[in-house]
């Protein structure tokens, strides 16, 4: 992984380094939570967790800007976190209670905010793919300047509609940055049983589409090259691929226990390249930080965490009338 | 030998066509493979060319006529080494088809009139009527509607440059241009999806398929992303668009082509459904569906679409979705249809009424929601009922009205309800095996008079 690291590291302030450290910390102990409030039995159904994965979407929003979209798969957590929304109506709507994102209704997989402009939350595999080429092309209709920035995983990065959507992309040049969170596993198949060729970057080579990797552990460059594609974008260059590097320490969702691979692998991915150590370092390191405001940071974290999840036990489950209703408008 | 050459079919749905230009005049020598004429189909305008060589000796038909039958004599083709006067003399003794032979419909051919307006329409009293057709009043409804709302537009194979494979969107891009009558290319999964995507974005697309056979591979983004996220997403966002194009069978084109999805989409809380019969209401609903803040499925016919029928000359017309129209009232059984089912609907009432059975003819015109109510107080009245739809028979609108019926009127039926729908096989090509697998006329009828005890 470390020859894919593109060494575009600006210099940041402590105060930003901060900031990409409370996110991404939010982020982790927000779905630690989630995973203990799973085998408590206050989450039901699925739930897929972010844990490993953090610098992706916090590099990636750090680039975005008001009025920018984003939309991903069923592992959304994050990008709801990451692109402001409370940590409280992302809770409860994991514990399906009425003051969840969407009332209890939509679940861990389903939840869309049209206030931050994050439109899903998307249980069926790339189907949010086409969807994010359709955000950009009403953007482009309405004359404005803002990108819309479409996870998908090394998984989905396989169905025929990703491919049908950079085509289109790139024939209508529309403001889309196509973000490959190659995670190395789809489900339980790893990439090398499931993709011919393994470098997603250069899938819109045929399309015409630039393409670029970055490692996903570094929140730092995972900024630096959000920010050459938001650039490309905005531009009216159309499209462009976006492969972030990255891995999912646990399993594909709760109920999945990894045997597709060692735990010596998992290890040495923490052990040597955990996102969050490595901005840890970054700040102690360099002597902006000092470990105690660290745990200061690490105190508020746990915090808002407690009680979010607090509050998306006792908020009550939607009520019965709520069956009925959001059908249709 | 003289051959006479014939008005060819070049659409599968052809009866007649225009014979808009000859390209060659009497006394022109033409080769096969020649281009002779052009002629205006349902669908486009086509070059006709020759298949035999010889010599135009007379022209029968003059260009510009309209409303030429297929198979009607064009013109004389004299072969090689005879003369003029040698043929006027002797008697055409083969006469040399060019094209395949004619498709038998059992519709009528005569504009079908609006015959009852009763209850909802508002049509104001003294509006005037144009007869206009399925197609035309389609396209206008669209383009009324992109004209007062610059965020409608409309995406689909074929819908821009080439003015639509059915010729619907004939017209369109001339007046809205490419930003708004946007050609996609064959990828109804993708673009399905776009549009799904620029509906969440504000925007208000109208997908056409090509056919709703292709929505197949689409129907991923129409049933799990368009229908569902509103009530996914809490009521805070949805998918104000419409699915629209011809639905169900044409003429001779086979399984793959011929597939009416009425009862699929009605099943999906979410989607609205309607699939309307006469112009009118082709353009009042779907000027109600591309104003509607839900997702629409519009479903069309395609042997419809050069159907003329009354439109009330109205600047803004439009028929509220969920409503059904009595078409004809009756007292002595309910026919209950919608689409295309109308005209064996409507036929059938008619023979019956000469048999002096009284029906009443409710078109549902919209399967989601439906209108219950008005079929309910039908069938009260007339305590019998006969569904008819070209559909499938398992799972059909048919069936859920009998239940519903069933449920809500068990007391006032006299006889059992009886659904007449296609049949249970995949749509053969020949033409008698077709025939057979559609819904007809006479099996409407034979159902009535079980239904009657007659």
């Amino acid at each position: 992984m470390a020859a894919t690291k593109k060494k575009l590291k600006p210099n940041v302030s402590s105060e930003e380094l901060q900031k990409y450290y409370r996110e991404m910390l939010l982020i982790r102990r927000f779905e630690e939570k989630a995973g203990q409030l799973y085998g408590m039995g206050h989450i039901g159904g699925f739930c897929h967790l972010y844990i490993g994965q953090e610098a992706v979407v916090v590099g990636l929003e750090a680039a975005a800007k008001d009025g920018d979209n984003r939309l991903t798969s069923y592992r959304d957590h994050a990008h709801m976190l990451a692109c402001g929304l409370d940590p409280k109506g992302v809770m409860a709507e994991l514990t399906g209670r009425k003051d969840g994102l969407s009332k209890g209704k939509g679940g861990s997989m389903h939840m869309f905010s049209k206030e931050k402009h994050f439109y899903g939350g998307h249980g069926i595999v790339a189907a949010q793919v086409p969807i994010g080429a359709g955000l950009a092309l009403a953007n482009q209709y309405r004359g404005e300047d803002s990108v819309t920035f479409t996870y998908f995983g090394d998984g989905a990065a396989n169905q025929g509609q990703v491919y049908e959507s950079f085509n289109m992309a790139a024939l209508w040049k529309l403001p889309v940055i196509f973000v490959v969170e190659n995670n190395r596993y789809a489900m339980g198949t790893s990439l090398q049983r499931a993709a011919s060729t393994p470098d997603f970057y250069t899938r819109g080579e045929a399309f015409g589409i630039t393409g670029a990797v970055v490692d996903g552990m570094d929140v730092l460059a995972v900024k630096a090259a959000g920010e050459l594609a938001v650039a490309h974008c905005r531009a009216g260059n159309g499209p462009y691929v976006l492969e972030v590097k990255t891995y999912r320490y646990r399993g594909h969702s709760m109920s999945d226990p990894a045997r597709y691979r060692s735990k010596e692998e998992v290890k040495k991915v923490k052990d040597n390249e955990d996102p969050i150590d490595m901005i840890k370092e970054m700040l102690t390191q360099g002597g902006h930080t000092t470990l105690d405001d660290l745990k200061k940071i690490d105190k508020e974290i746990k915090k808002i965490v407690q009680e979010s999840a607090d509050f998306a036990i006792v908020s009550p489950e939607p009520d019965l009338s709520e069956l009925y209703t959001d059908i249709l408008v | 030998m003289t051959i006479k050459i014939l008005m060819p079919a070049l659409s599968p749905t052809m009866e007649e066509g225009k014979l808009t230009k000859w390209l060659v005049k009497e006394g022109d020598t033409v080769e096969s493979g020649d281009i002779m004429a052009e002629i205006e189909t349902d669908k486009a305008t086509m070059e006709f060319e020759a298949v035999d060589e010889g010599i135009i000796s007379k022209i029968l038909i003059p260009e510009g006529t309209e409303n030429v039958a297929v198979n009607t004599p064009i013109a004389v083709l004299l072969e090689d080494g005879e003369s003029l006067t040698e043929n006027n003399n002797k008697k055409p003794t083969n006469i040399k088809a060019t094209t395949p032979d004619p498709i038998i419909n059992e519709k009528p051919q005569a504009p079908v009139k609006i015959s009852s307006l009763i209850g909802i329409e508002n049509i104001p009293e003294g509006t005037t009527f144009t007869a206009t057709t399925v197609r035309d009043a389609l396209r206008d409804a669209m383009a009324e509607e992109m004209r007062s709302n610059e965020n409608v537009f409309l995406m689909g194979e074929e819908v821009a440059e080439y003015e639509g494979a059915y010729k619907v969107s004939q017209g369109l891009l001339d007046e809205f241009g490419a930003k708004r009558i946007i050609d996609t290319p064959i990828t109804e999964h993708g673009f399905a999806g776009i549009a799904v995507g620029a509906a969440f974005g504000g925007l208000n697309p109208i997908v056409e398929f090509m056919t709703f056979n292709f929505a197949l591979q689409a129907m991923d983004h129409i049933i799990n992303s368009a229908a569902k996220t509103l009530y996914m997403s809490g009521g805070q966002m949805g998918a104000p668009m419409v699915f629209r194009g011809p639905n169900g069978a044409a003429s001779r084109v086979g399984a793959q082509h011929s597939h009416c999805f009425a009862a699929w989409y009605a099943q999906i809380p979410g989607l609205k459904v309607v699939m309307p019969y006469s112009a009118a209401d082709a353009k009042g609903l779907l000027k109600s569906a591309i104003r509607d803040p839900n997702p629409v499925i519009f479903l069309e016919n395609e042997m419809l679409y050069g159907r003329s029928f009354d439109v009330p000359d109205l600047d803004d017309y439009t028929v509220p979705i969920g409503k059904a129209k009595i078409w004809r009232e009756g007292d002595d059984v309910t026919l209950v249809s919608f689409g295309i089912g109308m005209q064996y609907a409507l036929e059938a009432a008619e023979k019956l009424a000469e048999e002096g059975i009284s029906a009443e003819v409710v078109d549902l015109r919209s399967l989601r929601p439906i209108d219950y109510d008005t079929l309910l107080n039908s069938v009260k009245k007339t305590n019998r009922c006969v569904t008819i739809e070209e559909g499938f028979p398992v799972g059909s609108i048919g069936n859920h009205l009998s239940a519903v019926i069933m449920e809500r009127a068990f007391d006032y039926l006299d006889a059992p309800v009886i659904n007449c729908t296609g049949k249970d096989v995949p749509m053969p090509y020949a033409a008698n095996l077709e025939k057979l697998a559609l819904v007809t006329t006479k099996e409407v009828i034979d159902a009535v008079k079980q239904v009657t005890y007659r």
